[in-house]
C-alpha cells in the first residue's frame, strides 16, 4: 500500500524585543547565568506581570506576514505545569482567545507551489534552562533563569504538509520571513527557533487522520528533515506490521538518529489552563493593527520577484539568495559595488556560502563584508588576478578579515601580463618538454592543457591564462 | 487617655504641634507591645531598631522644616503577606519562615514615603486562609477583648495589634472578607477598597482576582487617612484603575440625609447570630434617626456566592501557590529527586488548610471539570455583580452584618472548615463583585465587638466614608477599648 504523512508544526520563536514579556529584563543572549533577572521573572512572591507592548507588536507584525487575522480582544492564560526551569510553575501563555488565527505561507518544493495554513499565532513566556552537573558522581543541577521571561510567539500551522521536503520548506519560509521582519534571531542552535512537529501516516486518497505522534527536540532544519522521514518510516513499518500507532510525544536522538517515547497519552500534562487574573485583556484596535502593517517590510516573496525582475537574475538564484534577508541585504549592496549581478550571485551560491557554513556563520556575521566582496572581483574582472587566485584570495579574506587588494599586493599575486616575461617562461617549457610537443603537433590535443598547467606551475598560478594559451599556440 | 489609644490622626497633631516626638511616640508602641504582646500575640516579626532609626530620621526631617504627610512620624503594622525589602514576609506560613523580600510592596513604598513608622509584621493565617488566625503555622493570635477568643482573620493580627495599642493603624488584605472580619471581630474600622483601587504588586497573592489591600484602623477619619496614602495607580499592578484618588478627607461630612439606604434581607436570615441581627437593626435605625431613608431590599444569587467563591479562590490559590517549590527559594526539603523533592517540601511547608485549597482548586480546573466548576463559579460571580448593579440603581449604598457572629473561642471551629467557611458569609459577595465595603463597630453583643458593614458601588469609597463617619460620630460610644 501506499502511505502518504501528515504533518503539522508548532514553532516557538523567541522575539528579540529589547526587555522581557512581562517585566524589564534585558533578553540578551549569553550573559552570565541569572544576571538578566529581578523579582517579577524569578516568580518572587507578590509580583506582577505587565505586557511588554513591543511583543505585542512583534506579534502582530508577524501575525500580518502571515496573512492571519488579528483578534480585537486577545488575553492570556496561565498553562500549569511543574518544571524547575518554571519559576511559577506556571507559564503565561495564550489559550482559547490567541493574538491571531487563519493565516497561510506559501511553499515551494519541486516547482510546485502549495499553501500552508496557519491555524494560530499567540504570545508566551520562555523558560529558563537546567544544567545539569557534569563531573562524575554530579547529582545536581542548577538553574539559570536569565531566558525565563523571553517572549516567545508559538506559531501552529495546519496539517497541511505530507513530505519532510515539505516541512523543511515550511520551516525554511517561516524563518525567512521571520528575519525579514526582524523580529528574531532565528537561531535554531541557540534556542530561539525551535520546533516541535505532529506526525501521522494514512494510505494515500484517505481523507482520515491516522494516530499523530508528537516529535520534539528539532533543532536544526536537517533534525527536522531526518526525524520526520524516520518517524513517517517507523510508523508505516508499524502500519504494515499489522500494529497499531500509539498516541504519544517522542524525542528526536540526534547521536542515534532515532525517535524514542517521552511520554504517552495517559502520561500526558493535564495544564489547567485558566485565565491569567493578574492581566486584563488585551485589546488591538484597528488603529493599532493599521500602523503596524504600515511598517511591514517587503518578504521574501516579494523580494524574489524583485531581485528576478530589477538584476534578471535566474528564478532559482534568486530563490537561494532571498532565503535569508541577510544574503538579500549582502547580494544588493554588493551589486551597487559591482553591478555584475549574475557574476555576484554564483559567488555568493558558491565559494561564500561554503566557507561561511564551515564557519558556522550568519551572513551578516561574514568577516567578508560586501565591499571587499566587490573589490575581489573588481581585480578578478580587470585581470589582475585569475579567478583561481580569486578563490584563493577569498578564502584567506575569510581567514583574516583582511581586504582582496591587501592581500593581492602583499603576496605578489598580481597576475602576470607581461608578453615578455611570460614569453620567457612559455620558451622555458617548451624546452623542457620536446616528448609533448610533439605530441600536440601530431594532434593530441590535451598536450596543450599540460604545457598551460606547467606555466602555471612555474608562475605559481599568476600567469594571465588567455596570454599563455595565446603564446604557447603561436609557438606550436 | 493613654497614648497608644489615641487615633493616628490625633497622634499625627501631637507630633505635628511638637508636643511630642516620632521617637517618643514610637517607643510609646514598643512599651506597650512589650506589655501586652505575649497575651494578644499579634505579630510575627517585631522590628524596633529599624522602627527607632525611621522615627529618627522623621524627627530629624521635621526639626529641617520639612513638609512631612500626616502620617509621618506615626507608628503602624503590616500584615506579614506585604513584602518588606530586608524584613522577612512569612505569610505566616513555614514555606516562607526565613525568606526575605529583595522589594518593598507598592503600598509599603507609600508608607515609608509618607513617613509612617513600621514596628512589625502582623500574624495572619497560612497564606490569608483562614477566618481566626489559628491556621498561622506560628502560633494563633488573640481577641484582645477575650484572649480566650479568636480575633478573626485572616488578618488577625492586624486587626488585634489595633485593637490592643500596638499600632496606630496596620494594612491588611481581604479576599473574602479577611480585613472588614477581624475588624469586627476586633471593634476597629476595616476597609476593603474596590478591586483595582490599591495595587497588589507585592501582596503576598493567595486569589489574584479578589485579593485587595486595605486599612485597619481606629476610626473612620484614620481609615480615609491611610486610602488615601495607599491608593492609586500603580504601572506594575495592570490591574489597578488608572483613575484619579478623590480626597477622601474631604468624604468625611457628618450629614447622611436623603440618602438611600438598602438592607439586604439575605444578610439577616437562618445562620446569622440573633444578637449580632438585632445590634445591626439597631444601627440601621440610627442610620435612619441620622435623615438616611431606609429600606429592605434582596439580592437574590447570595446563597450561591459560598459556593462559587470556594472555587475561584482555591482554583487560583493553586495556580499562585504552585511556586512555592523549594528550588530557588523559602523552605526544601531534600528528596530523592526532584519530584520527591517538590513533595516533601510542600507536604511538610504547608499546612493542613492551604493544602485543602490547593486539591480544592487543582481539582476545579481539572480536564473534564472546568466547565462544571470553574467556569459556572464565573457566570454566578456575573449573576452576583448583577445583584448589586441592580441593587445601585436605587441605593446609595447596602448595609448589612459584617459577620454572622461576635468572635468566636478559640478551637471552636478548627475541625469543621464548613463551619468556619460561613463565617465570611456576608463579606465573600463583596470580594465576588470588586466592591468597596467597609466594616465599623456598631455595639456589642456578649460584650463583644458587633460590625456593621456598608457596600458601595465600584471606586464610591467616598459614600462609604461619609456614611460610616455620619454613623461613628453620632454613635461615639463604640469607640472603646479593650482591657487587656
Ligand atoms: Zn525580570
Amino acid at each position: 500500500m501506499e502511505y502518504e504523512a501528515v504533518i503539522g508544526l508548532e514553532v516557538h520563536v523567541e522575539l528579540k524585543t529589547a526587555s522581557k514579556a512581562f517585566c524589564s529584563c534585558s533578553t540578551a543572549f549569553g550573559a552570565p547565568p541569572n544576571t538578566q533577572v529581578c523579582p517579577v521573572c524569578l516568580g518572587l512572591p507578590g509580583v506582577l506581570p505587565v505586557i511588554n507592548r513591543q511583543m505585542v507588536e512583534f506579534g502582530i507584525k508577524t501575525a500580518l506576514a502571515l496573512n492571519c487575522s488579528i483578534a480585537p480582544i486577545c488575553k492570556f492564560d496561565r498553562k500549569n505545569y511543574y518544571y524547575p526551569d518554571l519559576p511559577k510553575n506556571y507559564q503565561i501563555s495564550q489559550y482559547d482567545l490567541p493574538l491571531a488565527r487563519d493565516g497561510y505561507l506559501e511553499i515551494e518544493v519541486d516547482g510546485v507551489k502549495k499553501r500552508v495554513g496557519i491555524i494560530r499565532v499567540h504570545m508566551e513566556e520562555d523558560a529558563g534552562k537546567l544544567i545539569h552537573g557534569e563531573e562524575p558522581g554530579a547529582d545536581y543541577s542548577l538553574v539559570d533563569y536569565n531566558r525565563a521571561g523571553v517572549p516567545l510567539l508559538e506559531i501552529v500551522s495546519a496539517p497541511d504538509l505530507r513530505s519532510p521536503d515539505e516541512a523543511r520548506a515550511y520551516m525554511e519560509k517561516l524563518k525567512a520571513i521571520l528575519e525579514y521582519l526582524e523580529v528574531s534571531d532565528c537561531k535554531m542552535q541557540e534556542g530561539s527557533l525551535r520546533c516541535d512537529a505532529n506526525v501521522s501516516v494514512r494510505p494515500k486518497g484517505s481523507t482520515v487522520f491516522g494516530t499523530k505522534t508528537e516529535v520534539k527536540n528539532l533543532n536544526s532544519f536537517r533534525a527536522l528533515h531526518r526525524a520526520l522521514s524516520y518517524e513517517i518510516e517507523r510508523q508505516i513499518s508499524l502500519l504494515e506490521r499489522g500494529e497499531r500507532i500509539i498516541q504519544e510525544t517522542r524525542a528526536w536522538d540526534e547521536q542515534r538518529q532515532v525517535t524514542y517515547s517521552l511520554r504517552s497519552k495517559e502520561e500526558a500534562h493535564d495544564y489547567r489552563y485558566f485565565p491569567e487574573p493578574d492581566l486584563v485583556p488585551l485589546a488591538i484596535g484597528e488603529e493599532w493593527i493599521e500602523r503596524v502593517r504600515s511598517t511591514l517590510p517587503e518578504l521574501p516573496d516579494a523580494r524574489r520577484e524583485r531581485l528576478i525582475k530589477d538584476y534578471g537574475l535566474p528564478e532559482y538564484d534568486a530563490r537561494v539568495i532571498t532565503g535569508s534577508k541577510a544574503l538579500a541585504d549582502y547580494f544588493e549592496k554588493a551589486v551597487s559595488l559591482f553591478p555584475d549581478p549574475k557574476q555576484v550571485s554564483n559567488w555568493l551560491m558558491g565559494d561564500f556560502m561554503r566557507l561561511l557554513n564551515a564557519k558556522g556563520l550568519e551572513p551578516q556575521e561574514a568577516p567578508v563584508p560586501p565591499e571587499n566582496l566587490a573589490e575581489l572581483l573588481k581585480l578578478q574582472q580587470e585581470g589582475t588576478i585569475s579567478i583561481r587566485i580569486a578563490k584563493e584570495v577569498l578564502e584567506e579574506m575569510f581567514a583574516t578579515g583582511r581586504g582582496a587588494r591587501e592581500i593581492v599586493e602583499a603576496k605578489g599575486l598580481t597576475q602576470i601580463t607581461d608578453v615578455a616575461q611570460l614569453t620567457a617562461i612559455v620558451e622555458k617549457v617548451l624546452a623542457a618538454h620536446p616528448k609533448v610537443v610533439e605530441d600536440y603537433r601530431k594532434g593530441k590535443e590535451k598536450a596543450l592543457g599540460f604545457l598551460v598547467g606547467q606555466v602555471m606551475k612555474e608562475t605559481r598560478g599568476k600567469a594571465n591564462p588567455n596570454l599563455v594559451n595565446q603564446l604557447l599556440k603561436e609557438r606550436l | 487617655m493613654e497614648l497608644f489609644y489615641l487615633s493616628a490622626h490625633e497622634a499625627a497633631r501631637l507630633l505635628q504641634n511638637k508636643e511630642i516626638s516620632a521617637v517618643e511616640l514610637t517607643r510609646e508602641i514598643l512599651k506597650r507591645i512589650e506589655q501586652v504582646e505575649d497575651k494578644v500575640k499579634a505579630f510575627v516579626t517585631l522590628t524596633p531598631e529599624k522602627a527607632l532609626e525611621q522615627a529618627k530620621a522623621v524627627d530629624e526631617a521635621r526639626a529641617r522644616g520639612e513638609n512631612l504627610g500626616p502620617l509621618a512620624g506615626v507608628p503602624m503594622a503590616l500584615k506579614d503577606n506585604l513584602c518588606t525589602e530586608g524584613i522577612r514576609t512569612t505569610c505566616s506560613s513555614k514555606m516562607l519562615e526565613n525568606w526575605i523580600p529583595p522589594y518593598d510592596a507598592f503600598v509599603v513604598r507609600k508608607l515609608r514615603e509618607a513617613g509612617a513608622i513600621l514596628v512589625g509584621k502582623c500574624n495572619m493565617d497560612e497564606f490569608a486562609m483562614g477566618s481566626s488566625t489559628e491556621n498561622s503555622r506560628f502560633f494563633p493570635t488573640r481577641n484582645p477583648w477575650d484572649l480566650d477568643r479568636v480575633p478573626g482573620g485572616s488578618s488577625g493580627g492586624s486587626a488585634a495589634a489595633v485593637a490592643a495599642g500596638e499600632a496606630f493603624f496596620a494594612l491588611g488584605s481581604d479576599t473574602g472578607g479577611s480585613i472588614r472580619q477581624p475588624a469586627s471581630f476586633c471593634g476597629v474600622v476595616g476597609l476593603k477598597p474596590t478591586y483595582g483601587r490599591v495595587s497588589r504588586y507585592g501582596l503576598v497573592a493567595f486569589a489574584s482576582s479578589l485579593d485587595q489591600i486595605g486599612p485597619l484602623t481606629r476610626d473612620v477619619t484614620d481609615c480615609a487617612l491611610v486610602l488615601q496614602a495607599i491608593a492609586g495607580h500603580d504601572p506594575l499592578d495592570s490591574t489597578s484603575a488608572d483613575l484619579p484618588v478623590p480626597d477622601y478627607l474631604a468624604a468625611l461630612r457628618q450629614d447622611i440625609k436623603g440618602l438611600k439606604i438598602g438592607v439586604p434581607k439575605e444578610y439577616f436570615g437562618p445562620g446569622m447570630d440573633r444578637e449580632v441581627v438585632s445590634v445591626v437593626r439597631q444601627a440601621i435605625d440610627r442610620l435612619s434617626d441620622l435623615g438616611a431613608f431606609c429600606e429592605e431590599t434582596s439580592l437574590p444569587h447570595t446563597e450561591y456566592a459560598l459556593p462559587a467563591y470556594y472555587l475561584v479562590a482555591p482554583a487560583e490559590a493553586s495556580s499562585n501557590l504552585a511556586r512555592y517549590d523549594g528550588v530557588a527559594y523559602g523552605f526544601r526539603l531534600p528528596g530523592k529527586d526532584v519530584v520527591d523533592m517538590y513533595m516533601k517540601t510542600r507536604r511538610e511547608g504547608f499546612g493542613a488548610e492551604v493544602k485543602r485549597r490547593i486539591m480544592l482548586g487543582t481539582y476545579a480546573l481539572s480536564a473534564g471539570y472546568y466547565d462544571a466548576y470553574y467556569l459556572k463559579a464565573l457566570k454566578v460571580r456575573t449573576l452576583i455583580r448583577r445583584d448589586f448593579d441592580q441593587a445601585f440603581e436605587k441605593y446609595d449604598v447596602l448595609v448589612t452584618p459584617t459577620s454572622p457572629t461576635v468572635a468566636f473561642r478559640l478551637g471552636e471551629r478548627v475541625g469543621d472548615p464548613l463551619a468556619m467557611y460561613m463565617s465570611d458569609l456576608c463579606t465573600i459577595p463583596v470580594n465576588m463583585a470588586g466592591l468597596p465595603a467597609i466594616s465599623i463597630p456598631c455595639g456589642f453583643a456578649q460584650g463583644l465587638p458587633v460590625g456593621l458593614q456598608i457596600i458601595a458601588k465600584p471606586f464610591a469609597e467616598e459614600i462609604l466614608f461619609r456614611v460610616a463617619y455620619t454613623f461613628e460620630q453620632a454613635t461615639g460610644n463604640f469607640r472603646r477599648w479593650p482591657e487587656i
